[in-house]
């Protein structure tokens, strides 16, 4: 029996399970500290600017700018169909993530460093949503 | 400040496509062919340090490279920052050899990705660099990851991927020199851009090689270092610099701690850029180059584009780069990449470079980085200890 392969998967942890049931919810949680304010992203036991250990989970607006990208043009696996979009997203709240840039043709003009994107959710195993990102329409 | 190590023994195994030695194997031959350059019995080794290799893992690296040569050192370590490790090491050596840990150590790596691994282990072995939660779901190749700092650098600076072309040329001009380079046949910008996108604006020709093979020096201190066969090579000065591991948590992705490494090594050196006879820059992807070139302050930030297309860095200009060929076109077997740049380093420094022999080199820096552009290491060598 063929097996569909499989994308790579993150293992949620319990410093990290907010994160991951608010992807299921369709909603991008961030850490805020208690202490300073800040926001962090990747989760963390503690601030990664003070180091205080009181951390909130905030909803992010889920908006945010292309610090860089790229399209991948050859896949890392057979689990991933080439071309695609990975790319550095400065979050409006401040952290930046990876992601990819979904909806759109690898060979767009619109694709460009500091477009303005968004959120969406997009399935990656039975258990697992993570958050992508597509080009905000009003360009 | 005087030198306190040297490095008496260098030497590559056969590199390239090399099937009929394990990584294990290339490794053990490496630190033997050293041993023999450096005129020494293993018997005489007490130090060992090695790195892990990615088509032949081993928990104990080192320790098992110890058994299969029975060497009995007295300090024995496997170290392991990705590219960078092959030189951060050169520093451990010389802690241990100013605090009499050990008077004589061996450093070999080697790596088979090319013949020990299909195309799809060693692409999904190398990209397992980035974050297993937070970034490698999202499928970056090892290409991407870089292309991504190329980006970031062409939307700063106006650089063009004509520009990070110049890099792979220059290194094929020199690989065109170097009779045991994997890839001598002199291309052109043009060559590049032509070539198939690997990951934009990265095509195949400014990705390094997979290669296997390995390479090793002897060290030991600058004081014992004149009774050997040949002339020493001292560490002048040295440096490091850790940034981030993970390229989406970088303060910067244009500029790195290349700039902390450098500063550091040129102090203790008591040198500038300006004093550099050539350097061997860690070029595992044609940006690199550049912006490495910047930060360690060849050019000015942003122009690095502009130092290439000069021409400085290609035989007989003012700074040849890479003069082996480099990770682009002489060999690249992973993490043990960037031990070619410094055997030929030593090679260049004595003398015996043939045909490719820089004038008049007497000082020399040689520079590694791994992880993305993550943990840069320094050094600076003489032909003279101070
Ligand atoms: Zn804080």
């Amino acid at each position: 029996m063929m097996t569909e392969p499989q994308k790579i998967q993150p293992r949620p942890t319990a410093v990290s399970a907010p994160y991951f049931e608010g992807c299921r919810q369709g909603v991008l949680r961030l850490q805020q500290c208690a202490a300073c304010g800040r926001q962090q992203f990747y989760p963390r036991i503690v601030c990664s600017h003070c180091g205080a250990d009181d951390l909130q989970w905030h909803a992010a607006s889920g908006a945010g700018r292309i610090a860089s990208y790229t399209v991948v043009r050859r896949g890392v696996s057979a689990a991933y169909e080439a071309p695609y979009v990975v790319a550095l997203i400065d979050l409006a709240e401040g952290p930046r993530m990876m992601s990819q840039i979904v909806h759109i043709d690898a060979d767009d003009a619109r694709l460009r460093i500091g477009a303005s994107v968004c959120v969406e959710f997009q399935a990656w195993s039975e258990d697992i949503d993570l958050p992508v990102f597509k080009l905000l329409e009003e360009q | 400040m005087a030198a306190t190590l040297a490095i008496v023994g260098a030497a590559d195994t056969q590199v390239g496509v090399v099937p009929g030695r394990s990584p294990t194997e290339l490794c053990v031959d490496a630190a033997l062919r050293a041993l023999a350059d450096a005129g020494l019995d293993k018997s005489q080794v007490d130090g060992l340090i090695t790195c892990n290799a990615f088509a032949e893992p081993i928990m104990y690296h080192a320790e098992a490279i110890a058994e299969y040569l029975q060497i009995f050192p007295r300090m024995c370590m496997t170290a392991g920052t990705g590219g960078g490790t092959t030189f951060s090491v050169i520093q451990h050596a010389a802690a241990a050899i100013a605090a009499g840990t050990a008077h004589t150590i061996v450093i070999s790596m080697a790596d088979s990705l090319r013949s020990f691994m299909s195309r799809e282990q060693a692409m999904l072995t190398q990209s397992s660099t980035g974050h297993p939660q937070y970034e490698q779901p999202y499928g970056p190749t090892v290409p991407a990851y870089y292309a991504l700092i190329a980006q970031a650098h062409m939307a700063q600076y106006g650089t063009t991927a004509a520009q990070f072309a110049q890099a792979a040329v220059s290194g094929r001009a020199h690989a065109a020199r170097n009779p045991t380079a994997q890839m001598r046949d002199l291309i052109t910008v043009d060559d590049v851009l032509n070539s198939r996108l690997i990951a934009d604006p990265l095509r195949l020709l400014d990705c390094s090689l997979v290669s296997d093979g390995g390479s090793a020096v002897v060290v030991t201190s600058a004081e014992r270092a004149r009774d050997f066969p040949h002339a020493p090579v001292y560490l002048l000065g040295s440096g490091e610099g850790h940034s981030h591991e993970h390229i989406s948590q970088a303060a910067s992705l244009t500029t790195s701690a290349a700039v902390l490494s450098g500063k550091q090594a040129y102090e203790r050196a008591g040198v500038s850029p300006a004093d550099i006879d050539f350097a061997q820059i860690y070029d595992c992807f044609t940006p690199t180059v550049l912006i490495q070139l910047e930060d360690l302050g060849f050019c000015g930030k942003g122009e690095g584009g502009a130092f290439l297309e000069s021409g400085a860095t290609l035989p007989g200009g003012s700074l040849p780069v890479n003069t082996h060929g480099g990770m682009l076109s002489h060999c690249h077997p992973g993490n043990p990449g960037a031990m070619f740049a410094l055997t030929e380093a030593v090679w260049q420094l004595r003398g015996s470079a043939g045909e490719r022999q820089v004038v008049d080199a007497s000082l020399a820096l040689v520079h590694a980085q791994g992880g993305i552009m993550s943990s840069h290491a320094t050094l600076i060598l003489g032909r003279d200890d101070d």
